[in-house]
């Protein structure tokens, strides 16, 4: 049993596939934040006058504000604000109006990821908005879009062109003030994803960002802002990864969703980032605030993440459901090795009648690996005949990993309905034998069983992405058996 | 195929198998019976190569190449194929996908070329009605949920279309009612052929009813004390195995 668990470990052991530098000259701004770096990015991304004091606003709130350090499961040297660079973007004389202005370099990188960005987006018809540090470098199929009336560019972009839209939505789900990572997003964030779907009409095509920290040093603050119109749809993705660094870089991002009437968003993460080398090293900390606002009647949101990447992950995209009949959902995989850590869940707040909600949270341990679920429902007094379904499992490879499961739970009307059901498990070594005797070697074995595991959440992805998130699943398991 | 000398194994402090001898030539069907903690089930986990059964003495010859040295997969891949007594559950593993990556495995170690989704389907069909089994139960996650009778039909179907050289069946008949056995029964005899062999592991004779094996073996303390035809088992029903036990201790003391 002690040597099958040894196996299972050295199996984890797997270099970080993204891990390469572009070479790319790049202008950043010197490390430290304070209120003139804020009205400095402002003017870099020549906002308007409210969008400075916007930032200005979140900035003095911050200063009052505390890293969370107590209520996470999560250990980690806390992180010297001043000695992050808060802007870093690829030097250029202007902004690239297509894809032939793009650097090749940033190209060559795009490939290496395996990003669809050229021909490949069209024929898998995914429209790509690439953010590199912190600037977002093409968005792709634009005409396509802009025909079926949507909107899907950069934030900076959008604050130029849509300057009433984004002021009516931002921070209209997340405020400045909601928490010590979104107050520092909202003061400093450079750039991210506007989408906007109008009424009635169907996304043409999944909409898709690829977030990459490439400088050392700088953080990673993008803000992601989804309004989906009356009886509108869209499915958006979002993948990231980073180069291999010894020391831990900082991401903070925001993304906000809003669904009227009739509306769905679908939104599917995969989430990449460098997690840190076999002895804890290095690797991204994500620190992520995302909330989903179900504005209005029969609105539906549904948020699926896959995360593999990361040191320290603290996670909890989340819905409100405020219209009646309205439904929020949350499907995950959280997978934590060598000594990441992820502190991961969800919050869903009935205040809808009908409301409903579900929460799909799988755990997996492998390594040094810490995982724990942190999931809270909440049904309003108003909220009557509502339901929440919440299953939340773990898996654990080896024996030096760990699980941890907090629920909370708090209903406050009686005609609605809440079901909460948890497992944990080992991966079995009567399981692994019986997978390898029908012919797998160790690590296939692993690998499927974990698949197996995943599938409820898999399954939900949208298909490019389940392939890729269970090829991730498998690399990033590599070494925790052999 | 198989040749097995002075074989001694152990599971943790405990040895179970003490100078195991036994050959089984192509085509061939041998069974195994003796009474419960006579080392059954641990020949056929030896044969398997589980991790937690040593072996400290004697050699297991498999195809003319020494069996210890293989890791389980490899095993597999050199066709060896165990029906195990408690199949296991694997969630969220539909039996189709379980049975590509195995047979895909199996194909890759023996460097032929792996096969697409629809070339695997016109093969499990092909093999699913050679042994009359319905594939309705490779939709399902494997094992989950089913019966211990669709657990064994479930084991013969996954043998069928895995085409092993050689199928140890551990315990294949416990827990069956008499349709069950007669499905699973049937399913071996379609797949005997001159260039397969079966290493049937039972502790009852019934099974000898429907599947007629040329040698049977009688396991005692973790070795071979008598073998002969397929008349031996109706003897051991009829003294039980307390008769050879006495019997074993005459010839060998």
């Amino acid at each position: 049993m002690t040597t099958v668990a040894n196996d299972i470990e050295n199996l984890t052991k797997k270099e970080y596939k993204y891990g390469f530098v572009t070479d790319i000259e790049s202008d950043t701004f010197p490390p430290g934040l304070n209120e003139d770096v804020v009205r400095a990015i402002s003017k870099k991304k020549e906002e308007p006058e409210w969008m400075t004091e916007w930032r200005l606003k979140a900035f003095r709130h911050w200063q009052t504000m505390e890293e969370p350090h107590h209520w996470p499961q999560l250990k980690y040297t806390p992180t010297d604000y001043q000695s992050i660079s808060y802007f870093s973007q690829p030097k250029k004389k202007d902004g690239p109006k297509s894809l032939e202005e793009v650097d090749p370099k940033l190209l060559e990188t795009y490939e290496k990821l395996g990003i669809p960005l050229h021909e490949r987006a069209r024929l898998a018809g995914v429209a790509v908005d690439a953010v590199f540090d912190s600037v977002s470098v093409v968005t792709t199929f634009k005409e396509t879009l802009q025909k079926a009336g949507v909107i899907f560019c950069p934030i900076s972009e959008a604050l130029r062109e849509y300057p009433d839209l984004v002021k009516k939505y931002l921070g209209s789900v997340v405020p400045q003030t909601d928490n010590f990572f979104a107050a520092l997003n909202s003061a400093v964030f450079s750039d991210g994803s506007f989408v906007y779907i109008p009424k009635g009409v169907r996304c043409p095509m999944e909409l898709s960002t690829y977030f990459r920290i490439n400088e050392a040093s700088t953080g990673q603050f993008e803000r992601t802002l989804i309004v989906a119109e009356e009886g509108s749809y869209v499915s958006y993705l979002e993948g990231c990864t980073a180069p291999m660094r010894d020391e831990n870089q900082l991401h903070a991002a925001v993304v906000e969703l809003v669904a009227m009437d009739d509306a769905k968003i679908k939104y599917s993460t995969v989430q990449n980032w460098y997690p840190g080398d076999e002895e804890g090293r290095g690797g991204i900390y994500n620190f992520v605030t995302k909330r989903g606002k179900c504005a209005g009647r029969n609105s539906h949101i549904s948020w699926t993440q896959v995360e593999t990447g990361s040191a320290v992950t603290w996670k909890y995209p989340s819905c409100i459901l405020q219209g009646d009949n309205s439904v929020g959902e949350f499907y995950s995989v959280a997978l934590t090795n060598n000594y990441q850590q992820a502190d991961t869940g969800t919050k869903m707040i009935h205040l809808g009648k009908n409301t409903k909600s579900t929460i799909i949270s799988k755990g997996i341990s492998a390594g040094r690996g810490q995982n724990a679920y942190r999931g809270l429902v909440k049904i309003m007094k108003g909220a009557e005949n509502s339901r929440n379904y919440t299953q939340c499992d773990s898996l654990l490879i080896g024996d030096r990993c760990g699980a941890h499961t907090f629920p909370y739970i708090d209903v406050r009307n009686t005609s609605s309905l809440v079901e909460h059901e948890a497992s944990t498990s080992k991966i079995a070594e009567d399981q692994l034998f019986y997978v390898q005797q029908r012919g797998l070697d160790m690590e296939n074995a692993v690998s499927l069983i974990v698949n197996g595991f995943c599938k409820d959440v898999f399954r939900e992805l949208p298909m490019e992405f389940a392939v890729e998130a269970t090829k991730l699943l498998a690399v990033s398991l590599e070494g925790s058996v052999g | 195929m198989l040749e097995i000398k002075n074989l001694h194994a152990r599971v943790e402090d405990k040895t179970i198998l003490k100078g195991l001898n036994l050959t089984i030539n192509p085509g061939e069907v041998h069974c195994i019976m003796g009474p419960n903690g006579s080392g059954k089930s641990t020949l056929s986990q030896v044969l398997a190569g589980r991790e937690s059964f040593q072996v400290t003495e004697g050699e297991i010859r498999y195809k003319g190449r020494d069996l210890i040295e293989l890791e389980p997969h490899e095993r597999a891949g050199e066709g060896l194929f165990l029906a195990f007594q408690y199949p296991v559950e694997i969630p969220g593993v539909s039996g189709m996908q379980f049975l590509r990556a195995a047979l895909n495995a199996q194909r890759k170690y023996r460097g032929e070329e792996e096969l697409d989704a629809a070339q695997m389907m016109k093969l499990f069909r092909a093999k699913a009605a050679e042994v009359k089994i319905d594939m309705a139960s490779l939709k399902r996650s494997v094992n989950e949920g089913f019966s211990g009778g669709e657990k064994k039909r479930n084991e013969m179907l996954q043998m069928a279309i895995l085409e092993p050289s050689l199928a140890v069946l551990d315990e294949v008949d416990s827990g069956l009612d008499i349709d069950a056995l007669k499905i699973v029964s049937d399913a071996v005899n379609a797949m005997r052929s001159v260039d397969r062999s079966f290493l049937l592991i039972t502790h009852y004779q019934r099974l000898l009813n429907h599947i007629v094996p040329d040698f049977i073996h009688v396991l005692v303390n973790g070795r071979i004390v008598k073998s002969g035809g397929k008349e031996l088992a109706l003897e051991l029903e009829e003294k039980g195995y307390a008769w050879v036990e006495e019997h074993a201790n005459i010839t060998v003391g």
